[in-house]
C-alpha cells in the first residue's frame, strides 16, 4: 500500500498579521496538519512572484501568501499590490498546466489564530487532494 | 566561508515534550556551514544565554540561529547577546518550533520534528547569507496624544504631564470622565469616583503641558513611533497634532440588554441605571440582580469580570440603607476575586443578601404580576422553583467594545481580538503595548477592568510612552531596502510602490538610478517585489536570503523524498 501522500507546503505570512495569527494559533493550542512551512517578511506585498513560481516549479506542492486583512495593512496599502499580484501568479502557473490552487492568497488578522487554523487545515486538504506537483519529478 | 552555530531550544517541555530537540541539533550539525549545533533548556535564560555567548567566542561563530519561540517576541534578546559576544546583530536568525511547531503538533512528535528539521535548515541558509547591518536613529516629537478620557486616560496624561511632556487628550464627548461619570462610588472600597475625577481634571487643567480636546475625534493617522500626525475633529474644526507616542484608551461600554423584558417592563433596569438612582438616593426596598446577562454564553463567551463586583458593592449600598430591604443576586458562579472583594462577598452573605445559583439552561423568567416584578427562578438548591417578588430587577450586562473600536483600530493599524477589544502586543511580555511601536493601550479599551486595575494600567502606559519620548530618539531597525545603481534601469516601478515616498530617481555615478531615503523608508519590501532587475533589496530580507530559505525547503523534502 503507498503511504498517504504528504505535501510539502510553503507559507509566507506577515509580520503584522498572519504571522502574528500563527503565533495567536500556537498559544492558544489550535492544532493543524504539520505540512506548512512560514516564512516571515514584513509584508505581503515583499513576496516576489519569482519566490511562489520557484517554489511551485521546483516541485513544493502548495504555497500560501497570508496578509493583513485589506484596509489594515501596517504599510497602508501593501496588501492590495498583494491581491493583484498573487492571481497574476496564479494565471501564470495555469497556463503553463499547473492547477492554480496549489498557489493561495488569504488574509489573516493578528486575532485569527482560529482562522489561521482553519486556512492552513483546508489548504493542506485541498492540496492533498490534488496530489503530488507534477513538477516534482521533472525537476529541472 | 560563514561559521553558523544552532541553538536549539526545548523551553522546558514546551518544545522538547514534542520535538526531539536533539535529532534536530544533529541534523543541524550536518548543515552547510553550521560549526556547531547545541540544545538548552532555556534558551532564553541568563544560563542559556550564557552558553550561547560562550559558544560563540569559543567557536568564533559569525553566524547565529535560534530555534526557540518566537521572534516577535524574543528576537531583541538574542540579537543583543549575539551584540555582547562581539559579533552583529544583524547576523541572527530565528527560527519558530514553539508557536509554530511544537504547540500545534502536539500529537505528532515525529512529524513536527521534521518540520523543526526543515525549518532549521531554512533558518540556516538564510543565516549565511545574512549581513551585517548598521542601524539609524531619527528623532522623537516630544509630544504624547492619549485618546480617551476616561480615568485609564485621565491616569495616562496626568502621568505624562508630571514628567514634563507634553500632552493632548482627546475625548468624544462634551466631559472627562468616561463611564464613570454615571458611577458614584468605586467599589471595593467606596470610594467617591467625582473626588477621583476631580482630582485628575485639577491636575490635567492645572497644567501648561496639558491640552484637552472635547467633542473631538481622531480622523486620520500618520506617520510612526517619535513621527507620528494624528488629525483630530474638534467640534467640527479640523487639527493636526504631531505627536512621538499615541496611547488608546478608549474603554468600553455597558452592553444594553434584550432580555428579561428589559426596555417593555418597568423596573428592569441595567446596572448603570441602578448606578444612577444610588447616586441620586433613590434606593430601592427590594431588588434582584441578575448577573451574566448576555455574557458566557454562545456568541459572547467571555467572562466581564467587573460585573459581580459592582452587583455586590450595589447591594451592599442597598442593605446598609436599609438594613431591611430583600436583596437577591441570581448567577452562574460569583467571581469575587482578590481580598477587598471577596470580603464584600462575605459582608453581603452576613446581611442577608441572598444568592441563588441558575444554569444556562434554566434562565430567570421576569413578568408583572398583580402589579409587582416577580422572578422566577430555578434554585439549584433547593431543586425548586422560587417566585421572587421585588421592586428591582437589575441586570448585570457585561462591558462590551466602543462602538467605534474597529474604526480607531484601521486608522491606527492595530488589531481587536474577536470580542472588539484591542489587542495588546503580547499578553505577559508587553501588556500595555501594542506590537506596533510607538502606540500603547490601557483600560477597558483591552479588557473590561475595575478602576484600580483601569489606574495601574494607565500609568504602565504611560511610562512606556514615555520612553521614546524621554530619550529623544529611536533606534530604527536595519531592514530598509537599498537599491544597487549598478543594476537599476531608473524605471520607477519602486517610486510608484513606495507607500511613504522614500525613494527617488536621481542621478548616480552619472547614471539615473533609484535612491532609497533610509528616514522615510518603514522596511516593507513593496518596492523590492516590484523592481524587475534585482536591484532593490530589502536588508535582512533580500531576494538571496529568501531564495536560500526555499532551496532548503525543497532539498530537505522534495528532495529527500
Amino acid at each position: 500500500m503507498m503511504a498517504e501522500f504528504d505535501p510539502t507546503i510553503l507559507a509566507f505570512c506577515c509580520n503584522w498579521c498572519s504571522y502574528a495569527g500563527a503565533d495567536l494559533a500556537g498559544v492558544s493550542r489550535l492544532q493543524m496538519p504539520p505540512n506548512v512551512h512560514v516564512i516571515r517578511v514584513m509584508c505581503s506585498a515583499s513576496v516576489k512572484p519569482e519566490y511562489l513560481m520557484k517554489a511551485v516549479s521546483q516541485g513544493v506542492d502548495g504555497v500560501l501568501v497570508l496578509g493583513c486583512h485589506i484596509g489594515d495593512c501596517h504599510y497602508m496599502t501593501g496588501n492590495h499590490r498583494t491581491a493583484k499580484r498573487v492571481p497574476l501568479v496564479k494565471k501564470i502557473i495555469r497556463d503553463v498546466g499547473i492547477d492554480e490552487r496549489r498557489v493561495r492568497l488569504d488574509w489573516v488578522s493578528a486575532a485569527e489564530g482560529e482562522k489561521f487554523q482553519k486556512v492552513i487545515t483546508e489548504f493542506v486538504n485541498e492540496i492533498k487532494g490534488l496530489g503530488p506537483n507534477p513538477l516534482r519529478s521533472v525537476r529541472f | 566561508m560563514p561559521r553558523v552555530g544552532v541553538f536549539i531550544c526545548h523551553c522546558g517541555h514546551n518544545i522538547a515534550s514534542v520535538v526531539d530537540v536533539e535529532k534536530v541539533a544533529a541534523y543541524a550539525k550536518t548543515l552547510p556551514n553550521v560549526i556547531v549545533a547545541e540544545h538548552n533548556l532555556y534558551s532564553c535564560s541568563e544560563e542559556g544565554l550564557g552558553s550561547i555567548k560562550k559558544s560563540i567566542e569559543k567557536n568564533k561563530l559569525d553566524r547565529v540561529v535560534v530555534a526557540a519561540c518566537t521572534p516577535r517576541t524574543h528576537e531583541p534578546l538574542f540579537r543583543k547577546i549575539c551584540e555582547q559576544a562581539g559579533i552583529n546583530k544583524y547576523l541572527f536568525e530565528f527560527v519558530n518550533i514553539r508557536e509554530h511547531v511544537s504547540w500545534i503538533h502536539a500529537k505528532e512528535p515525529k512529524a513536527a520534528t521534521e518540520k523543526a528539521k526543515n525549518l532549521v535548515a531554512m533558518g540556516v541558509a538564510k543565516a549565511a547569507l545574512l549581513e551585517p547591518q548598521q542601524e539609524t536613529e531619527s528623532s522623537v516629537i516630544p509630544r504624547a496624544v492619549v485618546i480617551g478620557g476616561g480615568l485609564a486616560g485621565l491616569t495616562a496624561a496626568s502621568s505624562l504631564i508630571a514628567q514634563n511632556i507634553e500632552t493632548e487628550l482627546i475625548e468624544k464627548n462634551n466631559e472627562l470622565g468616561g463611564i464613570l461619570t454615571n458611577v458614584s462610588v468605586i467599589g471595593p472600597e467606596f470610594e467617591d469616583s467625582k473626588k477621583l475625577l476631580d482630582n485628575y481634571a485639577k491636575r490635567l487643567m492645572g497644567s501648561p503641558k496639558a491640552h484637552i480636546h472635547l467633542n473631538s475625534k481622531v480622523t486620520a493617522v500618520k506617520g510612526f513611533i517619535g513621527n507620528f500626525e494624528v488629525t483630530i475633529n474638534e467640534n467640527g474644526t479640523e487639527k493636526k497634532i504631531p505627536a512621538g507616542a499615541i496611547i488608546v484608551a478608549t474603554g468600553a461600554r455597558e452592553l444594553v440588554p434584550k432580555e428579561y423584558g428589559f426596555g417593555s417592563l418597568p423596573g428592569v433596569i441595567t446596572q448603570l441605571e441602578l448606578e444612577k438612582m444610588l447616586a441620586k438616593g433613590q434606593v430601592p426596598k427590594s431588588a434582584v440582580f441578575i448577573q451574566c446577562v448576555g455574557s458566557r454564553q454562545p456568541g459572547r463567551e467571555y467572562c466581564s469580570r467587573i460585573c459581580c463586583n459592582v452587583s455586590l458593592k450595589n447591594a451592599l449600598r442597598i442593605i446598609r440603607a436599609n438594613p431591611k430591604s430583600s436583596v437577591s443576586i441570581l448567577h452562574r458562579d460569583i467571581m469575587s476575586y482578590g481580598t477587598a472583594s471577596e470580603r464584600l462577598y462575605r459582608e453581603a452573605s452576613e446581611k442577608g443578601v441572598k444568592f441563588m445559583r441558575y444554569g444556562l439552561d434554566s434562565p430567570a423568567k421576569v413578568s408583572k404580576r398583580d402589579g409587582h416584578l416577580v422572578v422566577d427562578v430555578y434554585d439549584e438548591t433547593l431543586d425548586e422553583i422560587l417566585g421572587l417578588e421585588t421592586d428591582l430587577v437589575v441586570l448585570a450586562t457585561p462591558m462590551t467594545s466602543q462602538e467605534d473600536a474597529t474604526d480607531v483600530g484601521k486608522l491606527l493599524k492595530v488589531p481587536l481580538d474577536k470580542n472588539g477589544f484591542f489587542l495588546e502586543a503580547h499578553v505577559k511580555l508587553r501588556p500595555v503595548e501594542f506590537a506596533t511601536d510607538g502606540i500603547f493601550i490601557c483600560g477597558s479599551a483591552r479588557w473590561p477592568s475595575s478602576a484600580k486595575e483601569v489606574i495601574c494600567q494607565g500609568l504602565a502606559a504611560a511610562a512606556k510612552a514615555a520612553i521614546p519620548i524621554r530619550r529623544g530618539k529611536v533606534v530604527i531597525e536595519a531592514i530598509t531596502a537599498q537599491s544597487d545603481p549598478e543594476k537599476c534601469a531608473a524605471c520607477g516601478n519602486c517610486v510608484a510602490a513606495c507607500p511613504y515616498e522614500a525613494i527617488e530617481i536621481t542621478t548616480i555615478n552619472g547614471k539615473m538610478a533609484a535612491k532609497v531615503n533610509e528616514a522615510l523608508c518603514k522596511g516593507c519590501g513593496a518596492c523590492v517585489a516590484s523592481c524587475p532587475n534585482d536591484a532593490m533589496q530589502q536588508r535582512g530580507f533580500t531576494t538571496n536570503q529568501l531564495s536560500a530559505m526555499i532551496d532548503a525547503l525543497i532539498k530537505s523534502t522534495v528532495e529527500g523524498t
